[in-house]
């Protein structure tokens, strides 16, 4: 096992009581309880963690945080472990953790795409993919494979992820947004005003920048001040402490996301029946933004050689993880805060070669400090390259003009292993750019700062550009205290104090982004602006001259930003480059905006628990088990589970449909019709309602009689069907199908609450309130007559279409003499809690009857062979009743005009030659046309073919003996005995004969005994 | 996801409880049997899609199934006033511009 | 009690109310009766959240006007309980009402006394009202424990905290992807009425929410 040459003797948040092994690439290494998966990997001196995108560059861990572009790991020690796209720098560090670099092919370490880099470059220029794809299509297929397995950033476990991910909905007064000395100082005004408050921080631990300040606060080191603030906080019963959480997601009316990573510390899965990670789904009603800035690396020559890093970042291992990533250190900044960098450094013993200055003449009390420490300050100069192969070597140093912009002498190489760079700081604007705010840029920082937003929101901190510690504290005291009182908290008389803080005056920052190169920018070495996506100044330059001038254009001509870092470290370097080359001031070419989601959301995180079992309600109704114990399969009819058919054993499904056909057709069979639609209708005009929504004529509809109905839109297309039966003469039972209740409901409720409030109509939903069973053929009668005693079955005191209130089975019930089957048919209602018992008493008596369950199939089949259709497949939205056939159910003489009756008066829905609705017999008796088969007058005409309609049902009737369909055609019902043809994908196509849909029993006979 | 207030529950209300109706203050011609082709037509298809206000009618389908209107702003998403059905906005796009204006 | 009426004898009848208690008690099988929750085995940890079915009960739908005093004070006689305001409820030993809507309540009672409840808002109630009966088709899921409040924040988006939803208050809100009438009886018990043929799917993913907490099926919680 390698051993951790890089790790100090002491310092740094980790335990050094608690090693921990884990594995890289399959080598194990070891860490302490406290790393970062990247600090670990540092103190092991791994170097390189990937290869770049395009040239297959070494490229080693550049940050210490969310902006990190280059430590992307594959994680995970089992296949359905696997989690792509984790960034090293975010990922804590656990025992037996396995993870493995995903940049990279053959393999990190070996060169072979160095090598051919060159090559694959130029392959690969800006704009690689909007000309591959306007090259022939072969193109990009040839490289595609190539290109994905050697750059790919992961990829997806191949087995179900084991663990458990879910969601929590959150309300809060106020959500502060990072926990740094901003956050934090908000949260506590906040919380000390009395409001509800959750604070959230990516980190595991709160603090932020605190946990490797140099800076006292209050006498203390910062990090003891945090330590008592999250104290305060936590005892604190209004206030959520959300650490691993990362805000990812800022929306509408201050509906915020945040990404919990409840277990991704601990290990490999998560400790049993516990969550892995949560997704809060938070409402607020202010959220303070106190996201911090991250640090801009500087753009030179090479500046992606391992070793090459941010400033900031290179403190923070040695502060906050006692690391150090090497032995010597050049430092290059065009500010003073980084020069802490080097007294970091220099704290642990090794050694600063130089700090890099740009500025000419920096007199700040940070560069008092390096001279009284004996650093070796080189001002007006830059770091223009670095020298190196998978290491930094040297570091080429040359004096530069006042303004940066050009080499102005002669450059010598200083020999280290590290260079930081600094070119300043980037507010992380970019929650505050997912609720549509713009930034804008401030001079005086150097960065864009949030703009104006219609969002409840405030911002404190760095985020603000207020860089300075004393400032983030005040400003966050004063923000939380401020979003407290807009919330409602009065806060005049909370006595809040700032915190006392010693730290250093800094002095004037230089703008500084591309450090100029004794060479022009297309003839340097590489300098990269978006490390993932291999994005070079060169290569901003010339998309400039290739004419694209909106930094939008630039953006994707390029591709910068576009890796799953999100651009973080390289965007405003990128707008900087491409303003520069465009002649324009920053503010002018202005500043690409940033997306949810921050980083990179597991799926499971998005899915929560709506997954498998739970991924969508199963509706049962009250006989389920029934028909569960009885070998049902089941369809879904909306989110209703429906019997399909009961096969017995050995029987095919066609075999089963063919005998619950016949048993009904000759006996008796059962139906659950518990899922259709019902809905109770009350009030002196409920019929006149009803008249309005349906299309046919309701005024003389008696008490104890029902009638078919059909519902159309404005547009006088059919949506919805059913019987609706008059209960009293103020009282009626609209029943519509399974899938429509739901819509049918709010389609009475939108007329009677927008257009006809007026009319005294109240609609209660009863659809689960009923359990129905639908008992049909020749020996229904007799079946219900052994099992009530107070109905008066005789056929001329209950007729079709007649209902009848009565005992069924000792329980209440309302009987319905109706039919969708054509025979004789009794639908029994009963209160759902007894529907099981009613169920099992029909079958108790029907054994001698062979009462025989049928399911929706066998349903189909038998209302098909009667042409009776059912709404949503027989019909599309494109259909009016007239091209059903069903004018009969249109009575144009009612006085109000009803919902649809113009609408099919349409000059489009009385032209000639509509299709129609027709029933279609194949004349090859075993032919089952299928459904959706397009119908021609000649099969044998070129395509495409002229279609006269589509095939919306076909069965195969075992009663008659052979297929039977029912079919839109044009002009179908003046072209009865025609013969059409239905030709298949195979070849083969189907003849049939144009016919009346109503293939058994024209008559209606069988329904009237 | 909108945050939206709903006049008859008298609170806000998440917006997986509403479903969105379309233009709101769509009035059903009182005599359609009367109605041109084109009149029909109008009333049955065409909506405005503004950028800006717009009335918008919602109702609360999982919650008291009430219908009412709302005045968003469709750039910012902004819900500037919610309404009961009957009543009508107090914030227009005309007021605003005669506000701005003035 | 059982009053069978024959609608086509009785032209008069402008509402057909139903006595839907057999004479006879007959076998009964509540929403949740498939899923044998007495028989559900219990969870390792200590549990801080309890569920259970509240057994069936009559549920009846009223709706009118309430700016209607007739109506406020019909209800009320009838009752014993007068209408709540908005999302608000009240209860009696027997009685619970819960405002739905502006012009919708719902009364849960013991299910044999539903006709009777019924029979008594029908006699003071006059004009334009509607009350349907709907026991059969909802169900009564109580839950309490500490944790009780999590295993609703986890469900619903709605904002639990006591300042927002107070004892007595009660809701029409989301619970996973059905919906729920939520009230809170107490600090941490709440009721919540499902739909019948929703009721699997609810039970399945309260019991889901609840397990990180310690969960125990409760059939004694009424």
């Amino acid at each position: 096992m390698a051993t951790q040459k890089n790790r100090l003797k002491s310092g740094g948040r980790i335990d050094r009581n608690k090693p921990l092994t884990f594995f890289y690439n399959g080598q194990p290494y070891q860490g302490f309880q406290g790393d970062t998966l990247a600090s670990a990997l540092i103190a092991n001196g791994v170097d390189v963690i990937g290869r770049s995108f395009k040239y297959g560059r070494p490229r080693g861990i550049m940050s210490a945080g969310a902006d990190e572009p280059n430590a992307i790991m594959q994680l995970g020690a089992t296949e359905a472990t696997q989690i792509p796209n984790v960034r090293a720098t975010q990922q804590e560090l656990y025992q037996g953790l396995h993870c493995r670099s995903t940049s990279g092919w053959p393999s990190v370490d070996f060169d072979a795409m160095g090598l051919i880099g060159q090559f694959f470059g130029r392959m690969l220029p800006p704009g690689f993919y909007y000309k591959t794809f306007m090259f022939p299509e072969s193109f990009w297929e040839l490289y595609e494979k190539f290109i994905r397995k050697a750059a790919g950033f992961g990829r997806s476990p191949r087995e179900n992820d084991p663990d458990i991910y879910d969601h929590m909905n959150q309300h809060t007064e106020v959500l502060v947004v990072g926990a740094g000395p901003a956050g934090l100082s908000a949260a506590l005004s906040a919380a000390r005003a009395g409001a509800r408050v959750i604070l959230a921080d990516e980190n595991a631990e709160f603090g932020g920048s605190l946990l490797s300040s140099r800076e006292l606060i209050d006498g203390d080191p910062a990090h003891l001040w945090v330590k008592k603030a999250v104290e305060e906080l936590a005892q604190n019963d209004n206030v959520l402490l959300l650490p691993r959480s990362t805000v990812n997601g800022y929306h509408d009316h201050n509906f915020v996301t945040i990404h919990e990573r409840l277990a991704d510390h601990i290990s490999d899965k998560a400790p049993e029946g516990k969550a892995r990670q949560r997704m809060h789904r938070v409402r607020a009603k202010w959220v303070v933004l106190a996201t911090g800035a991250h640090e801009r690396p500087l753009v030179f020559a090479n500046n992606d050689i391992p070793g090459c890093m941010l400033a900031s970042a290179v403190s923070t291992y040695i502060r906050q993880y006692g690391v150090i990533p090497g032995n010597n250190l050049v430092l290059m900044t065009s500010n003073d805060y980084a020069y802490r960098t080097a007294f970091d450094w220099q704290d642990t013993g090794r050694k600063v070669i130089a700090i890099v200055d740009s500025r000419q003449n920096p007199t700040g009390q940070y560069v008092e400090e390096a001279k009284n420490r004996g650093i070796k300050v080189m001002t007006g100069s830059a770091v223009i390259q670095a020298e190196g192969g998978k290491r930094v070597n040297g570091a080429m140093i040359a004096p530069i003009s006042a303004d940066g912009d050009r080499v102005t002498g002669d450059g010598t190489v200083l020999s280290c292993d590290t260079i930081a760079s600094s070119g300043g700081w980037s507010p992380v604007v970019h929650l505050s750019c997912h609720t549509g705010s713009r930034p804008v840029w401030r001079g005086d920082i150097h960065g864009f700062v949030p703009g104006e937003t219609v969002q409840q929101q405030l911002i404190a901190g760095a985020v603000s550009g207020s860089y300075s510690l004393s400032e983030c504290l005040k400003e966050g005291l004063d923000i939380g205290l401020l979003a407290a009182t807009n919330a409602g908290h009065a806060t005049d008389s909370l006595n809040v104090t700032v915190p006392k803080v010693e730290e250093l005056v800094e002095g004037e920052r230089m703008a500084m982004f591309y450090v100029p190169h004794s060479k022009p920018t297309s003839r340097a070495p590489k300098q990269f602006v978006d490390y993932q996506n291999d994005v070079t100044a060169a290569g901003i330059e010339l998309a400039t001259r290739e004419g694209f001038e909106s930094i939008e254009h630039v953006k994707r001509y390029t591709a910068m930003g576009f890796g799953t870092d999100q651009g973080k470290m390289g965007n405003i370097n990128g707008m900087a480059i491409t303003a520069k080359s465009l002649n324009k001031t920053i503010p002018e070419t202005g500043t690409t905006v940033f997306r949810p989601n921050y980083t990179p959301v597991t799926f499971g995180a998005i899915a929560g628990r709506h997954c498998r079992d739970l991924f969508d309600p199963k509706r049962y109704t009250a006989m389920h088990e029934w028909h569960v114990e009885n070998g049902a399969k089941f369809e879904d009819v909306g989110q209703w589970k429906r019997p399909w058919y009961y096969p017995k054993p050995g029987e095919t499904m066609q075999d089963a449909l063919n005998r619950e056909c016949r048993a009904t057709r000759e006996s008796v069979g059962i139906l659950d019709a518990s899922t259709l639609g019902k809905i109770d209708i009350q009030g002196k005009d409920a019929r006149e309602f009803i008249s309005r929504v349906y299309t046919n004529a309701w005024a003389k509809l008696a008490v104890g009689k029902c009638r078919y109905g059909l519902m159309c839109g404005e547009d006088g297309m059919v949506f919805d069907d059913g019987v609706t039966s008059c209960l009293g003469e103020n009282h009626f039972l609209m029943t519509t199908t399974s899938g429509g209740a739901a819509r049918v409901l709010e389609w009475l409720e939108l007329y009677h609450q927008t257009e006809w409030p007026e009319l005294e109509v109240y609609m209660t939903s009863v659809t689960d309130h009923w359990a129905t069973m639908s008992i049909a053929g020749p020996n229904s009668r007799k079946l219900l007559a052994e099992l009530t005693d107070d109905i008066d079955l005789d056929k001329d005191n209950f007729k079709f279409m007649d209902w009848r209130q009565g005992t069924v089975a000792g329980v209440p019930a309302r009987v319905f003499r109706i039919s969708f089957t054509g025979e004789l048919s009794f639908e029994i209602n009963v209160p759902a809690h007894y529907g099981m018992h009613v169920w099992k008493k029909l079958f108790e008596h029907g054994a001698k009857y062979n009462l025989t369950p049928y399911g929706t199939e066998t349903m189909h089949v038998l209302r098909a062979e009667k042409g009776f259709i059912i709404a949503g497949q027989d019909t599309d939205g494109s259909v009016h009743p007239y091209d059903l056939g069903m004018s009969w159910c249109v009575s144009e003489n009612k006085p109000f005009s009803f919902i649809g009756k113009r609408g099919m008066k349409r000059e489009d829905c009385v032209k000639e030659n509509r299709k129609q609705l027709v029933g279609l017999k194949p004349k090859d008796p075993s032919k089952v046309i299928p459904e959706g088969s397009q119908a021609v007058d000649n099969p044998n005409q070129p395509i495409p073919m002229t279609m006269l309609g589509h095939v919306t049902s076909s069965y195969y009737s075992a009663c008659l003996g052979h297929g039977i369909a029912m079919g839109m055609i044009r002009n179908g019902h003046n072209r009865m005995g025609d013969t059409v043809y239905y030709p298949q994908a195979d070849g083969s196509v189907i003849e049939a004969e144009i016919c009346s849909p109503i293939f058994l029993d024209p008559k209606g006979e069988r329904q009237n005994v | 996801m909108f945050y939206i207030y709903c006049p008859y529950c008298k609170e806000h209300r998440e917006e997986e409880e509403f479903h969105a109706k379309g233009q709101a203050h769509i009035e059903r011609p009182a005599d359609p049997d009367s109605c041109t082709d084109k009149e029909w037509g109008e009333y049955l298809y065409f909506r405005k899609n503004p950028r800006g206000l717009h009335h918008e009618m919602w109702v609360h389908a999982v919650g008291c199934r009430k219908f009412f209107n709302v005045t968003r702003d469709t750039q910012t998403y902004e819900i500037k006033e919610v309404y009961k059905m009957g009543e009508r906005p107090t914030i227009t796009a005309q007021n605003q511009t005669a506000a701005k204006q003035a | 009690m059982s009053e069978v009426l024959e609608p086509t004898k009785n032209e008069e009848a402008l509402i057909a109310v139903m006595d839907q208690n057999p004479v006879q008690p007959m076998p009964t099988e509540s929403p949740m009766h498939h899923l044998k929750l007495g028989a559900r085995s219990q969870g390792s940890n200590v549990p801080t959240v309890y569920a259970g079915e509240l057994g069936l009960k009559g549920h009846l739908v009223i709706r009118g006007d309430a700016d209607n005093s007739d109506f406020r004070k019909g209800v009320e006689v009838a009752l014993g309980l007068g209408l709540t305001d908005t999302l608000q409820s009240a209860e009696s030993d027997s009685l619970s009402i819960s405002w739905l809507a502006p012009d919708e309540w719902l009364v849960i009672c013991p299910l044999d006394e539903a006709f009777a409840v019924e029979t008594a808002l029908r006699n003071s109630l006059k004009g334009h009202y509607s009350v349907v009966n709907v026991s059969g088709g909802q169900t009564v899921v109580r839950l309490t424990g500490a944790n009780a409040v999590n295993v609703l924040k986890k469900s619903s988006p709605y904002d639990f905290h006591e300042t927002h939803f107070p004892v007595g208050k009660v809701v029409t809100t989301l619970f996973g992807k059905t919906q729920a009438v939520i009230r809170r009886k107490d600090k941490e018990t709440w009721d919540l009425v499902i739909r019948r043929s929703f009721a699997d799917y609810a039970w399945r993913w309260l019991e889901d929410a609840a397990s990180e907490y310690g969960f125990q099926v409760a059939d004694n919680l009424a």
